[in-house]
């Protein structure tokens, strides 16, 4: 196996103010399949429609909108004991514990850190598969291309997030030298060539799994991303955002890090959602694309060529 | 029924009905002296004192609204609706849009209707 350590984002879990209207958005008009609910702790947990594992968006009801954690799945459970072990002797986390299995529904048990920018983490290694619903002759068997009974836009899986935070240097340094991610594309100051603004890094061939960029906030959520096969997706996806009178932020239109084609959109809690198509195969041995902060608007924007006023201040 | 909203700060003056929220009627009057950012409660931008008038209010995001805020008259113009006239003082959301490195400032291309301020509690 080469892809080894850590896989992929295998969830997050936003805070919503009320549960219905989430409901409505997250199942109803972006196409999530709903697959539990915790009425105790007022969750409930949902999937896209190409992931095998039971869920990768947890939902709560709370007082206070933004992200609760991101889980990332681990190859195995010796790798989720040699993580856990790493990211506690790196000094660079607080705040570890362990969450017993079952906590999340069909799901193992995870370990939970928060990270320099004030995020909390957390790297697991078994989760249930129920699979996809494409098999013809059986689960995998002869399967369809995509499932009957699509909804709303039904992008195929949980992406990445993009993060804002402080300690973007301590960071980047616990997913590079302990977790194993590589940068992919990174943000820098033109006048100092080595202060880093945003990094935007990947465990995969993905050109992200996650970003961060620096901003003088702890934890701070700045969207969740939904992968879409095709820009007439990202299209139809806009439309169905129009119909539904959801509130868009930008888009569609193209990000130039990496090379994404994208619609921004926010939940009925401020939340916000990217739905998105393209981009490129990340390698390991892939050199680094550099943009600076005097280019970071066709960066973000490719065709606009500047930030929107929501880019940088609007978050939760 | 519609009632009339005053922006102190803009002078802007537009009409608001009861079923909508202060917020989506400027944009549709096209003014401008609110912050629209996420429209939904959660982000802070559209924050407003209400200096006169009466009106109902959803569920906000506790995080950028504190109670102590919304005892004294501070909303979220997305979540509020009218009830009378009304006329409000724009607080905004007040993040920092530049931040320092090594004593030096550098900003990114923002600094429209974010005050460079301290970041609001951090909660």
């Amino acid at each position: 196996m080469a892809l080894t350590g850590v896989l992929r984002p295998g969830h997050v879990a936003i805070r919503v103010l009320e549960m219905e209207p989430a409901l409505k958005h997250y199942r109803d008009v972006l196409g999530l399949i709903e697959m539990a609910r915790d009425k105790e702790n007022k969750r409930v947990f949902l999937k896209a429609w190409d992931e095998h594992d039971h869920h990768s968006v947890v939902l709560r009801e709370a007082d206070e909108a933004g992200m609760d954690y991101m889980g990332w799945k681990v190859d195995s459970p010796a790798t989720l004991k040699k993580l856990a072990g790493d990211i506690e002797k790196s000094g660079l986390c607080s705040n570890f514990s362990w969450i017993k299995a079952g906590e999340h529904p069909e799901t193992g048990e995870r370990f939970r850190f928060t990270i320099p920018t004030g995020h909390v983490m957390e790297i697991f290694a078994e989760k249930k598969i129920v699979g996809n619903n494409c098999g013809t002759d059986g689960e995998n068997l002869n399967p369809n291309p995509w499932p009957d009974g699509l909804h709303g836009i039904a992008p195929s899986r949980f992406d990445h997030c993009l993060l804002y935070g402080d300690d973007l240097d301590g960071t980047i340094k616990l997913f590079t030298k302990v977790l194993g991610f590589g940068i992919a594309e990174q943000v820098m100051t033109a006048a100092d060539k080595t202060f880093m603004i945003g990094a935007f890094l990947s465990c995969s061939n993905k050109p992200h799994d996650v970003a961060f960029i620096r901003q003088p906030v702890k934890g701070k959520f700045h969207h969740a991303s939904f992968e879409l096969g095709s820009w007439e997706k990202v299209l139809r996806a806009a439309d169905i955002l129009s119909r539904t009178k959801t509130s868009i932020d930008i888009g569609p239109t193209r990000h130039g890090i990496t090379r994404g084609e994208t619609v921004y959109f926010f939940d009925p809690s401020g939340n916000r959602n990217e739905v998105f198509a393209g981009g490129y195969i990340y390698y390991p041995d892939k050199p680094a694309i550099t943009w600076y902060d005097e280019t970071l608007g066709p960066g973000i924007f490719y065709h606009d060529r500047q930030l929107n006023e929501a880019f940088l201040s609007v978050f939760t | 029924m519609h009632f009339q909203v005053t922006i102190e700060n803009s002078g802007e003056i537009f009409r608001c009905g009861e079923e909508m929220n202060v917020l989506e009627a400027m944009e549709k009057a096209r003014c401008k002296g609110i912050p629209v950012g996420c429209r939904n409660g959660g982000c802070g931008a559209c924050k407003v004192r209400v200096t006169e008038g009466h009106y109902v209010k959803r569920k906000m995001n506790r995080a950028v609204l504190s109670a102590e805020e919304e005892a004294r008259g501070c909303v979220l113009a997305c979540k509020t609706y009218p009830q009378s006239d009304l006329s409000v003082n724009v607080l905004g959301r007040t993040w920092r849009a530049v931040t320092a490195h090594g004593g030096a400032a550098f900003s990114f291309a923002f600094t429209t209707t974010a005050q460079v301020s301290q970041p609001d509690k951090e909660t």
